[in-house]
């Protein structure tokens, strides 16, 4: 087991505590510091991503703008993307997953805790390398330089031809490193969740989200891969004389799109299926009863898993594909919406009979439930092939991913840094901050991204720095940035009470929320073991087992 | 969505859409909101109707059994998320928290096979449903048989322009299109072939067709049929670099008359003007001979855009700024100010030259 890895012990701290304190977190292989490093990391960068957001919006606020230079324009959308997607939603996920599984399985740290704190120093330093393309992004030929070809990097414009200098190849490694980062991660968890679960956890007693992490952790095994040989492949172009890429030289630009989305579908699955987990275990808490169908919903991740592996190509339906793939990829993206419903019907009937408590944490789910329809609804618009040759490329293709993943993804991790943050700091979040917080992300939500749809109907394609004052484009634009001023505050609200209450909240106790799994047996924040003695479990929910002796859940399963 | 639904132009496709057109038409009212601004924007500035950018406001075959398909699966997904809605909003009033309840566990229940079925098989038989009703929009708008007399346009993208050949007519021409209008009863319609000189693009006017992508190394295919005449906008939607966003599309839809007399005019080489002999020799003394062509003259630069008739278009830059004599100026000086990123270079001309070669080009209609 792992008890011979857990970090050095606190050692004298006589002259500078604080040095010490920091060369225990630098060098840390302990799940639950990493788990937090990732978070923390994490929302460094949401704030980053943030501010890119804000500058795009300022720069779209009525045509004509003159803010920001194209130029400039093109660098925010494209750190923008890169910078949400791989170093923030990927790692704050990894965080939670690195923090919870053990203490979900009754385990004492990761399988492989040094290869744990080597895949998030990978990923972090990962971010590090994008970011310092400000400084270095035009290395010996001048000032420095974001990358600005968009966060697909479309071959040919990710070729030398068309990208000198070296913004791109800031871009390639550190999408490459970070990418074996989340390689590291996901070998990780699959083989603690395999392998370290606690006696009497048998896979079909492990909580939801230690199942959809194993699932999700799969998953980042098979997309990641070929994300990392394109870039390998595209370095080869640029610096080897490649031409995979090269059109000028009788490459392909489609072999790129085929290669990016195959890892860039099933990406969203990977980003919103540990989101599914956080729901999985709110949601019952709160509304007082067990998952409904708990084997139908470790199904239907395991399906959507599958299915969402062979979907890529809707990413792909203006390409100009023949109409036998176009159908089999509207066929294929149909399907997934099943297995998906299929999730949603469970969390209401999870919902349906129970006594729900409207804290913080169930706010966020209820928002998630809500968008997530819609995002769903709108993914089937788009999976309609020929609905999609107009819509795609569009603001409104803009309007459903940020549904997804604003309005889903980061609606359900709010959720769940109210929830667990108790557990990670020991002391609760403010209740009447975190209401503050949940009803001005809601209507900055909605009124930036329920209107943006409607730029996307009357024409708008993403990615242009400004607009003619002549397509009536202006108003709807206007409202959008307004909408996304007030997320911003919210943010600012959410930051405050994470400052605030580290410091000032009330104690939270091991078990704040009365809730069902592992992490609330052991103290908050847990000790550096997890647990004195490894617990033995005998059904899906050991602490109801435990608090009602009368009536436990073992007897049922 | 009255406007063409009693258009029959004879091909297959048309006649396997009627039944749906008669489907979305009740559903008209549940779409009001993008009716009523599809209205809005289709009237100009000087009160004329004009031709917008709205997906549901569809001039062309392509674009209209694209919204017909797409009011369909708007309402099934409306349907949907009424009943979804309305379970959620239901689950979250009735079973909320009340103050009797305090300490009180509600009865555990875990799961139904019975309802996981249910919930199962209804959604799939939704999506055995939206997908055959889609199969049959791709099968009819990709695999439509092109005309032996349609109209052939090659285009060819650019950063940050677009390149028009009519092969059968022997016109070259760039950032306006012009197309025939397409009777129901005579259909002309026109297929274009889209290529790419550099990085990827798409080719997007929204009220006639879908966008399809112009990639290099991997030529497409698509087709228009306007059924009603006027200027057609649109846009590059595949970001292609530094100004994507000013890579603007015009397309004008002519009567058959209108037609045939542009394509008279594109086709007469560049007109000899002896007044402006000055401006040609700047013209052909420095670099712009180099990139742009003009027909009958030694310049047949290819980089950049044909200026054999370039008077005979509305604006310049790709749609970037209308075409002046002041913009003109202002381009030829320093294209930076129209269209900063734009690949044609700040010509430093003198005064006595920049004047001459405006000149120049104002002849050339």
């Amino acid at each position: 087991m792992s008890s011979n890895v857990i970090t050095v012990s606190v050692g004298q701290t006589d002259a500078k505590p604080w040095v010490d304190e920091l060369h225990q977190w630098l060098a840390t292989v302990d799940h639950k510091r990493l788990g937090i490093l990732y978070i923390v990391s994490a929302l460094m960068f949401l704030v980053i991503g943030g501010v890119e957001a804000l500058i795009i919006r300022i720069q779209l606020m009525h045509s004509h703008n003159n803010f920001v230079s194209p130029e400039v324009f093109n660098r925010m959308f494209t750190m923008h993307g890169t910078t949400m997607i791989f170093f923030v939603a990927m790692p704050v996920l990894f965080g939670f997953a690195n923090y919870l599984v053990p203490l979900m399985i009754g385990a004492r740290d990761m399988a492989f805790p040094r290869l744990n704190a080597f895949s998030f120093w990978l990923s972090f330093f990962g971010a590090l390398l994008l970011y310092f393309s400000f400084l270095g992004g035009s290395g010996l030929y001048g000032a420095g330089n974001a990358p600005d070809v968009g966060w697909w990097s479309y071959a040919p414009l990710g070729a030398q031809a068309f990208s000198p200098g070296h913004s791109s190849d800031y871009w390639t490694l550190s999408l490459l490193v970070s990418g074996f980062g989340s390689i590291g991660t996901a070998i990780n968890i699959i083989a603690t969740i395999l392998c370290l679960r606690c006696p009497g956890m048998k896979l079909n007693r492990m909580p939801l989200f230690a199942w959809l992490n194993l699932v999700m952790a799969g998953m980042v095994l098979i997309a990641i891969t070929p994300l990392s040989a394109a870039q390998i492949m595209l370095l080869i172009d640029r610096y080897l004389g490649g031409h995979f890429f090269d059109t000028q030289a009788g490459g392909s630009a489609v072999l790129w799109m085929h290669f990016f989305w195959i890892f860039g579908h099933p990406e969203v699955y990977v980003l919103i299926i540990p989101c599914f987990a956080f729901m999985s275990e709110i949601i019952p808490v709160f509304s007082r009863k067990p998952i409904f169908g708990y084997p139908v919903m470790v199904a239907a991740t395991v399906c959507i898993a599958f299915v969402s592996m062979s979907v890529w190509a809707h990413h792909m339906f203006t390409i100009g594909m023949n109409s036998y793939a176009n159908s089999f990829f509207t066929l294929t993206t149909m399907v997934v919406g099943v297995p998906t419903g299929i999730k949603i019907f469970n969390w209401i009937g999870t919902m349906w009979g129970g006594r729900i408590q409207f804290k913080t944490p169930m706010l966020f789910s209820i928002g998630f439930l809500f968008q997530f329809l819609i995002a769903g609804l709108t993914g089937i618009m788009m999976a309609a092939s020929p609905f999609d040759w107009q819509l795609s490329l569009s603001y409104f293709v803009v309007a459903h991913f940020h549904y997804v993943i604003v309005g889903g993804i980061l609606f359900a991790l709010f959720g769940a840094f109210y929830y667990w943050y108790p557990k990670m700091t020991g002391r609760m979040l403010s209740e009447s901050l975190g209401k503050w917080h949940f009803w001005l992300f809601l209507i900055g939500f909605h009124l930036t991204f329920d209107v943006m749809h409607v730029p996307g109907i009357l024409g708008m394609p993403r990615r242009i720095y400004t607009y003619e004052p002549s397509r009536g484009w202006d108003t709807l634009n206007f409202i959008i940035s307004i909408g996304a001023f007030i997320q911003a505050l919210a943010i600012l609200v959410f930051v405050a009470n994470l400052i605030v209450s580290y410091f000032k909240g009330d104690k939270a106790g091991n078990d704040p929320w009365d809730a069902w799994t592992l992490e609330w047996s052991v103290s908050s924040p847990p000790p550096a073991y997890n647990f004195a003695t490894v617990p033995t479990v005998a059904s899906r929910r050991p602490l109801w087992d435990h608090k009602h002796p009368e009536d436990p859940d073992s007897r049922y399963e | 969505m009255a406007r063409n639904s009693g258009v029959k132009n004879g091909r297959k496709e048309m006649s396997a859409r009627r039944t749906k057109s008669v489907l979305s038409r009740g559903w008209q009212i549940v779409l009001l909101p993008f009716w009523s601004t599809s209205a809005l924007w289709a009237v100009g500035p000087d009160g004329t109707p004009s031709n917008g950018t709205n997906i549901f406001s569809p001039a062309s075959t392509p674009a209209k059994s694209i919204a017909d398909l797409s009011i369909f699966v708007l309402v099934i997904t409306g349907i949907i998320f009424v009943v979804v809605f309305a379970l959620l909003f239901y689950s979250v009033v009735k079973f909320r928290m009340r103050a009797m309840d305090a300490g009180r566990e509600p009865a555990q229940v875990y799961g139904s096979t019975q309802i996981e079925l249910a919930w199962t098989i209804i959604p799939t038989l939704i999506v055995v449903v939206l997908f055959l009703a889609t199969a049959r929009v791709i099968h009819a708008v990709q695999d439509a048989p092109e005309p032996s007399d349609a109209v052939e346009v090659t285009v060819i993208g650019h950063q940050y322009w677009w390149e028009f050949r009519y092969p059968k007519l022997g016109i070259v021409t760039a950032n306006e299109l012009h197309i025939p209008v397409s009777n129901p009863s005579h259909p002309t319609p026109t297929f274009l072939q889209l290529l790419s000189v550099d990085t990827d693009h798409s080719f997007w006017a929204p009220e006639l067709a879908g966008k399809t992508d112009l990639i290099p190394n991997h030529p497409n295919r698509m087709w228009v049929d306007p059924q009603r005449t006027g200027v057609f906008l649109g846009q590059c939607a595949q970001y292609c670099g530094t100004q994507h966003a000013k890579m603007l599309l015009r397309i004008s839809v002519d009567g058959p008359e209108d037609f045939a007399n542009w394509v008279r005019a594109q086709q007469r080489p560049g007109v000899e003007d002896a007044g402006a002999i000055a401006g040609r020799r700047v013209f052909e003394r420095n670099a712009c001979m180099n990139c742009h062509a003009v027909g009958g003259t030694p310049a047949d630069g290819r980089f950049g855009p044909d200026l054999t008739h370039l008077m005979s278009r509305t604006t310049i830059a790709a749609g970037a700024a209308e075409n002046t004599r002041d913009n003109l100026r202002l381009w030829i000086q320093n294209p930076s100010a129209i269209k900063p990123g734009s690949l044609m270079p700040a010509m430093k001309l003198n005064v006595a030259d920049l004047d001459a070669v405006v000149s120049y080009m104002q002849t050339l209609h």
